[in-house]
């Protein structure tokens, strides 16, 4: 099968420090994959150089076809790429539908003056983000706290909003910023099974970051680790878990 | 290419602005360096710094007046040298207090809050400075002591009033003084030290709040001195005066580079200098040189000429 | 569309009864305090766009009014002005007599009430393309304002204000520094609260649409707001060609109300005087860009009575100061924070309503 995306080299130094370090990585549609590795390993900034916030010092990033590297978040989101982050960056003052109806907002096809005077395409364009965000919301367990502020939210709540939001974009690829921190094992739990979900029946592949790893090697179904920036293991759930690299990373790291 | 064109009597006219125009310039400079070294340490533009400029002139013109130097009608008589050097001590001191004063009362209290609340504080505090002066003072332009006799001092082809050469040699002074004492002394080594990282200067045991009061004093002084000077030269007084000055003097320190002290000295110069050239052929349009500049800087390098990049964290 | 339009014809209805009712019954200083509301109200909500729900702190709100200004007053007013070069008074006829001549009025022999409906015919045109060449310029500035945030933004639109100041003061033709007396006295309160309806109307259809959710995902995450596909560069653009627009019909409407203009009266001010009437309300709150546009042109004018009172010329711009000061530090979040008074809210503050 063709890859979704794929990295070729990819390379960051900021200053004299290279924090990622010829990172070469395969994702085919509808795979589960997952990118672990130590604190400061350099897992996040490989999100941020696939989705436009970096630009990379050198390789190449393809995605469905086109080379995405160099293009800003905005176009590689319209590419079908989307995220969510480590640190929560939710729009605080919008309510928690309002969040997820703005992963919607690019696919609204009226002007501003259909807005101004509220055309009838207005209020359709209004109905298709809010229907699309409400059944998201429903998706990720929400919907019942739809009408409150994001920041009304509580923690677990809150993670899993961004993960509504970034559906909501309709992306072919989600990449997944240590969803489950700050959430307790039932949360959790249940969140490994939301996120199989997305694969399965929103048919969305998913790159995931965790540090969590029963709930890594629970889903993922190939994974990727790094250490230091450079890739020092791929496989199986099962090979990870048995490669001395990985394990001495993890031990010589905590 | 414009000295080629211009014919010799314009050409000395040229000089001549040019010479206006480091004068102004090191004016520029001297509260520049203010807000230059409040930014570094607070992040916030201290809109109330040219009021703080302003003041430094009324607080020397007061105590000249009680003395009996500004008779209402007649000569005014020239001030002994050590009573002069008392109105600059007067002058600093109280700017001093001031600039302290608005840092405890209204800036310190604001300093976990958003910048936009701390720029807004900032705009009222000039709002209330010039006001509260107004009504202090009165809007009326007042005149100024003579603290030095104005004669014209030739240099080549150019006459100079001896008070810009004054301003001149004063403000190169005290911008060395500056930069040395910043540079070479522990009180200055905390505000580098503060303006680099805050938290980290407290958790190394710098009193973060007296080395921004400071902070403060010593921006303070210098406006202080840029006010006493430009009355000299000028002897007209009004509330307003620090509107305009503070806001060309914080482009030139946006021109040098924010947060550095010999790049609010180079903005200014520069500044004054091109206020000068664009006098010199369109007079009309020498008050929106700042903002052009300003503009010009802030989208090519907004860093300024001397300034540090910094890099934004995702 | 339906309700949106039946909004606005019963504001604008509303607009001229309120313009009968007052010139029947109240005191002439009183509808123009409440004529200067009026102005206030389009002022603070268009800015409120433009730094409340996309956060881009602009001070350069004066500029846009003052071109909307000049511009419409072309369309209204008989230029008059020295020229240098032939060392005579010349007199440029506005644009609305031009077109008249065109259509074969004989403004020689025009008496004066003629003369005041020929201008009057100008006031509408005028306002409109005063907002468009606003709206230009909103362009002109939005543009370099994707580079700059916060405070250094906040200072180059000072810059921008400040520079079509000066530019204005240096064009002899429309009253250079001086600025123009003898405007036509156009803005009654009909026009002026039928174009606040209209601002308010398009406002609040703004922030409750696609395009005012993608506004605040900018001012509450900009990195975010664009992983989310909201393209940033053109809707900060967007905002500010929509605040200049207003905004520059709002000069329209001033200057027909003062009837006299110069560049000082749209020094940078002007721009905080707006920037507090927001930051009094709540950024972000469009209740709150009216309240405290309301409040700051009442408080003023009630001031001056105090004023006069105590005996302290100069007192009312000192407690406008410490009033902002002290808001600042004790409520930064203005009189509304981010809320709007709507009926939901009305709901819940009202005991025994629905919940």
């Amino acid at each position: 099968m063709t890859a979704l995306l794929e990295t070729k080299g990819l390379t960051i130094r900021f200053g004299g420090l290279t924090a990622v370090d010829d990172f070469n990585f395969v994702i085919t549609p509808g795979e589960l994959c997952g990118l672990i590795g130590p604190n400061g390993a350099g897992k996040t900034t490989v999100f941020n150089m696939l989705t436009g916030v970096y630009l990379p010092t050198a390789g190449t990033v393809h995605f469905d076809g086109a080379r995405i590297n160099g293009k800003s978040p905005a176009q590689v989101a319209a590419l079908g790429v989307s995220r969510t982050f480590q640190n929560i960056r939710l729009f605080d003052e919008l309510s928690v539908l309002e969040n997820a109806m703005t992963g919607a907002h690019r696919h609204a096809k009226i002007n501003l003056f259909d807005s101004l005077l509220r055309t009838p395409r207005h209020y359709r364009e209004e109905q298709r983000q809010r229907d699309k965000a409400y059944r998201l919301l429903e998706f990720m367990g929400l919907e019942d706290r739809a009408g409150l502020t994001a920041r009304q939210l509580p923690y677990g709540h809150r993670r899993k909003l961004e993960i509504a939001r970034a559906l909501a974009t309709e992306p072919k690829l989600i990449c997944l910023d240590e969803p489950a921190a700050g959430m307790n094992t039932l949360e959790k739990g249940e969140l490994s099974i939301l996120i199989r979900r997305i694969r399965d029946e929103l048919g969305v592949t998913v790159l995931l970051i965790e540090h969590d790893m029963k709930l890594v090697m629970g889903i993922c179904e190939r994974i990727q680790v790094l250490d230091y920036g450079k890739t020092i293991a791929m496989g199986t759930p099962r090979e990870i878990q048995n490669n001395p690299k990985v394990i001495e990373a993890y031990l010589g790291g905590e | 290419m414009l000295l080629a064109q211009a014919t010799p009597g314009s050409f000395d006219t040229l000089l001549q602005q040019l010479g206006n125009g480091i004068a102004m310039g090191s004016v520029y400079a001297l509260i520049a360096v203010g807000y230059t070294m409040v930014y570094g340490v607070l992040q916030l533009i201290n809109f109330a710094h040219g009021e703080v400029y302003m003041l430094g002139a009324y607080y020397s013109y007061w105590p000249a007046r009680w003395l009996g130097y500004v008779p209402d009608a007649g000569e005014k008589p020239s001030v002994p040298l050590y009573i002069v050097g008392l109105l600059f001590v007067a002058a600093m001191s109280a700017c001093a207090l001031t600039g302290m004063l608005i840092e405890r009362l209204a800036y310190r209290p604001l300093r976990k809050a958003s910048r936009l609340a701390a720029l807004i504080t900032a705009i009222g505090v000039s709002l209330l400075l010039q006001n509260l002066a107004q009504m202090a003072f009165s809007a009326d332009p007042r005149g100024y002591p003579q603290l030095v006799q104005q004669t014209s001092v030739q240099l080549g082809p150019i006459a100079l009033a001896n008070t810009k050469l004054i301003i001149i040699a004063v403000a190169a002074i005290m911008m060395t003084g500056l930069h040395l004492f910043v540079q070479h002394t522990r009180p200055g080594s905390a505000m580098r030290a503060v303006s680099f990282d805050m938290r980290t200067a407290r958790l190394m045991g710098v009193n973060v709040n007296r080395t921004i009061a400071m902070t403060f004093a010593i921006g303070s002084i210098m406006a202080a001195v840029a006010g006493m000077l430009v009355a000299m030269d000028q002897p007209r007084l009004t509330p307003m005066m620090g509107l305009m000055a503070g806001l060309k003097a914080f482009v030139a320190a946006v021109l040098g580079g924010i947060g550095s002290i010999p790049g609010a000295a180079l903005g200014g110069l520069l500044l004054g200098v091109l206020e000068a050239l664009v006098g010199w052929q369109k007079p009309e349009y020498t008050e929106a040189v700042a903002f052009a500049v300003l503009i010009v800087v802030l989208l090519v390098k907004p860093t300024g000429l001397l300034g540090k990049t910094g890099r934004e964290k995702v | 569309m339906l309700r949106t339009g039946a909004v606005l014809v019963a504001g604008i209805i509303g607009a001229v009864v309120l313009n009968a009712v007052l010139a029947e019954f109240i005191d002439d200083y009183v509808v123009r305090v409440i004529n200067l509301c009026g102005v206030a109200i389009v002022l603070a909500v268009s800015l409120n766009v433009i730094n409340g729900l996309c956060g881009q702190f602009s001070l350069g709100h004066a500029g846009f009014m003052a071109i909307g200004a000049y511009v419409c007053s072309l369309f209204t007013t008989t230029q008059r002005y020295y020229d240098a070069a032939s060392a005579q008074y010349v007199s440029e006829p506005s644009l609305a007599a031009r077109m008249a001549e065109m259509f074969g009025a004989d403004l020689a022999a025009a008496g004066s009430e003629q003369l005041q409906s020929i201008a009057a015919w100008g006031f509408l045109p005028g306002l409109i393309a005063g907002g468009v060449v606003s709206a230009l310029a909103g362009l002109v500035v939005g543009i370099p304002a994707l580079r700059l945030r916060g405070d250094y933004l906040a200072i180059a639109t000072l810059g921008f204000g400040e520079i079509v100041r000066v530019v204005i003061t240096n064009i002899p033709q429309i009253g250079g520094a001086t600025g123009l007396p003898g405007l036509p006295p156009l803005a009654n309160t009909s026009w002026i609260f039928a174009v606040c309806v209209v601002c308010i109307v398009f406002s609040v259809n703004l922030q409750r649409s696609t395009f005012g959710r993608a506004l605040i995902a900018i001012r509450e995450n900009e990195l975010a707001a664009e992983i989310m596909g909201v393209r940033i560069a053109r809707m900060k653009v967007m905002a500010f060609i929509y605040g200049a627009f207003f905004a520059g019909v709002a000069g329209g409407l001033l200057a027909h109300l003062l009837q006299t203009i110069s560049p000082a009266t749209f020094n940078f001010m002007k721009s905080i005087e707006v920037v507090v009437m927001l930051v009094l309300g709540g950024l972000g709150s469009l209740t709150g860009a009216v309240v405290g546009a309301i409040v700051l042109t009442v408080l003023p004018e009630a001031l001056r009575d105090v004023e006069r009172e105590v005996n302290l010329p100069g007192i009312r711009m000192v407690v406008y100061a410490l009033v902002l000061i002290l808001l600042m530090i004790f409520r930064p979040q203005g009189i509304f924070g981010q809320r709007e008074l709507s009926l939901k809210l009305l709901r819940r503050v009202i005991p025994g309503g629905r919940k």
